[in-house]
């Protein structure tokens, strides 16, 4: 395998919420240009790794961590990391598909208008250019005013992901971004995190085993707020070196 | 492992006969409870109209197009409400421009802006409270605060005849010849002294022309040529101060005018708006900021465009229940207008001013019937001028309210 770069470094990171403590001493580095998959137990901190990517859990009042964590070598954690400008870079996708309330075009222009100045041409190229990559526009390309949320669900969160990379981000985070979605929207959404495999460093929480074997090639296991085990996804579905690692993954636990 | 029994109550007929309840009883019991409900909501709703229609019938016999537009008189056969409901319109549009984005910013503070440090907290906490409890305040007490805060600014610029800062009154002293004409000599302010008339200064006429003036000795035989009498003075003639009032007109402090009614009928419903627009923003599901927050937008960009946007269509209702509330109020009014007499609408700022609500008080509290048909009539005009805004305030909810929900 060719040298690859690590995107995200964790180091010694530790995580609360105001006295419990979520993440305990996580090391781990997603690679650049790579899936990740993090598998686990519900509670385990998956999702509060994942979310202080991007510093989400700023808005919770209780959360704090401790250690390090870098994205391409600047600290994520650092007092002068400008929130609104990580989050330009680490794109988000959430568990539950949330369109705003406006029409197609104008969910995927927000993203946009919010950091850039641009024409109406430029802005329209934008949209067709995420719609495109997030294999939605054959299926809306006639109907970009009408409301996002007539969409369905699986329509929506293919949504979500084209307004997630109109911002052109590096990092694409997805805390199980097919969890409320039927088996076909989430064939199309594997697809999708597949094709886009190749631009973007992509992390991705998820409950469904077969969708870490499948879409990942690196995987972490998690249990109680520890990394129990990481590597490539064929060393930990094929020859886990942990018991606890075994025991979830063939279902006799979790 | 002892096998699991299925409990007697579910499999023994005798037990099960004697304990269980009729299901005739049973409906009967939810009939009996329907019709409970039905005949006191029945009962509320007859309240209402047989209270409307009371009011309506004394009160619609005297309303009338002149009812509308002649100012109240001590005669009931040609009094009106024409200076109290303007006098309710400028108060409520004031008090709405005022309050709504005064309310509607504090809500976006308490509900958006949550710091992060504990002191911080604690403060905003206290905030909150106070804003709860400020809402439970009767609205005498905002009366008697207006009072201070904005009639009289606590006496630090003087009082309302002569007020430290004024802009948009011209003062005159005005002089009445013997040839009933009128001089006018203007004046700095209030506080310039009065003019002593001298031969030869200009003063200008009711028409406002420039004369030079010609004072007489008291022995002097009135002039005979009309334009000498007409800028003509005895020298013993002592003049009156007039003020007049540009429409702009302003002062501080703003003494017993309309501005300082509206900004205590701000104090009065400023917490209702205040709570019903954190409700509104509370009812925004998170899932929404967190799209905005997590595409990157500051706290501001996810206000304004997400945020707010959803949270409108409950503001407005907040702002509805708050112009109600506004527009039926008397007693901060009372304190603020006192009881005065007034026949025409207000035009400025300072005005003096009534209200529909004082005016309808005035009017149930005479002893002759006639007044009381008066006050009913009042009453209807205030219901509908208050169902007037609130059409304005729903019209708009629905403007504003995206196609896209």
């Amino acid at each position: 395998m060719t040298a690859l770069t690590p995107a995200v470094q964790f180091q010694g990171f530790h995580s609360w919420y105001g006295d419990f403590h979520a993440l305990k001493d996580i090391n781990l580095c997603l690679p650049k240009d790579r899936i990740t998959a993090f598998i686990g137990p519900s509670g385990c901190g998956k999702s509060t790794l994942l979310r202080w990517i991007n510093r989400m859990n700023d808005a919770i009042l209780s959360a704090r961590a401790e250690g390090s964590l870098n994205l391409h070598g600047s600290n994520v954690l650092g007092s002068n990391m400008d929130v609104v400008g990580l989050r330009r870079r680490v794109g988000i996708v959430f568990q539950k598909p949330n369109p705003f309330p406006k029409s197609i075009y104008d969910n995927i222009a927000f993203g946009v208008r919010l950091h850039m100045k641009v024409s109406k041409t430029e802005l329209a190229e934008v949209v067709e250019w995420s719609l495109q990559k997030a294999a939605l526009w054959d299926e809306v390309k006639d109907r970009l005013h009408d409301s996002a949320l007539g969409l369905s669900g699986g329509q929506q969160q293919r949504l979500c992901i084209a307004r997630a990379i109109a911002t052109g981000p590096e990092v694409l985070l997805m805390d199980e971004p097919c969890s409320a979605l039927d088996p076909r929207s989430t064939a199309a959404v594997e697809d999708l995190m597949l094709e886009l495999r190749d631009s973007y460093t992509i992390a991705i929480v998820t409950h469904n085993m077969q969708q870490a074997a499948r879409v990942s090639d690196f995987t972490g296991y998690m249990l109680n707020g520890a990394l129990v085990e990481s590597g490539t996804t064929a060393d930990i579905f094929e020859r886990p070196q942990c018991q606890k690692t075994e025991d979830y993954i063939t279902g006799r636990f979790g | 492992m002892k096998p699991l029994l299925k409990p007697a109550i579910l499999v023994d007929p005798e037990l099960i006969a004697k304990c269980k309840i009729p299901l005739e009883k049973r409906h009967s019991k939810d009939r009996l409870f329907q019709r409970g409900c039905q005949i006191i909501a029945f009962t509320s709703a007859l309240v209402l109209v047989v209270l409307m229609t009371a009011i309506f019938v004394g009160g619609i016999g005297t309303l009338s197009a002149n009812f509308l537009k002649a100012p109240a008189d001590p005669d009931p056969a040609i009094a009106g409400m024409f200076p109290a409901l303007m006098g309710s319109i400028w108060l409520l549009i004031l008090t709405m421009i005022i309050a709504l984005p005064l309310g509607v910013a504090a809500a976006i503070v308490l509900e958006e802006f949550q710091p992060r440090r504990a002191g911080l907290r604690r403060l905003h906490g206290f905030i909150q409270l106070n804003i709860t409890n400020l809402s439970g305040v009767p609205s005498v007490v905002f009366g008697i605060l207006g009072l201070t805060v904005f009639v009289s600014m606590f006496g630090f610029f003087g009082n309302e005849r002569t007020p430290t800062v004024e802009v948009g009154a011209t003062y005159t002293d005005q002089f009445f010849n013997e040839g009933d004409f009128v001089l006018e000599v203007p004046l700095a302010g209030a506080l310039d002294p009065e003019t002593e008339a001298s031969a030869g200064m200009t003063v200008y006429t009711y028409e406002g022309k420039q004369v030079q003036l010609n004072l007489l000795d008291d022995d002097e035989p009135w002039p005979t040529q009309p334009e000498l009498a007409m800028r003509s003075l005895r020298s013993w003639d002592l003049p009156g101060r007039n003020k007049e009032r540009a429409w702009w007109y302003f002062r501080l402090p703003f003494g017993r005018g309309i501005l300082a009614g509206a900004l205590t009928l701000m104090l009065v419903i400023l917490p209702i708006i205040i709570i019903a627009a954190q409700e509104a923003l509370r009812a925004v599901p998170s899932s929404l900021r967190n799209a905005a927050l997590g595409l990157g937008a500051t706290r501001w960009q996810t206000v304004r465009q997400v945020t707010l946007p959803a949270a409108l269509p409950g503001i407005l209702t907040g702002a509805i229940i708050a112009m109600s509330r506004a527009i039926g109020e008397a007693a901060p009014i009372l304190m603020i207008a006192g009881i005065v007499f007034i026949t025409r609408a207000p035009a400025n700022l300072m005005d003096d001013f009534t209200a529909m609500p004082l005016q309808i008080y005035n009017w149930a509290g005479r002893p002759q019937a006639e007044f009381h048909d008066l006050a009913a009539s009042g009453i209807i005009v205030l219901l509908s001028a208050l169902l007037g805004f609130n059409a304005i305030a729903i019209f708009l909810r629905q403007k504003l309210q995206k196609p896209l929900t």
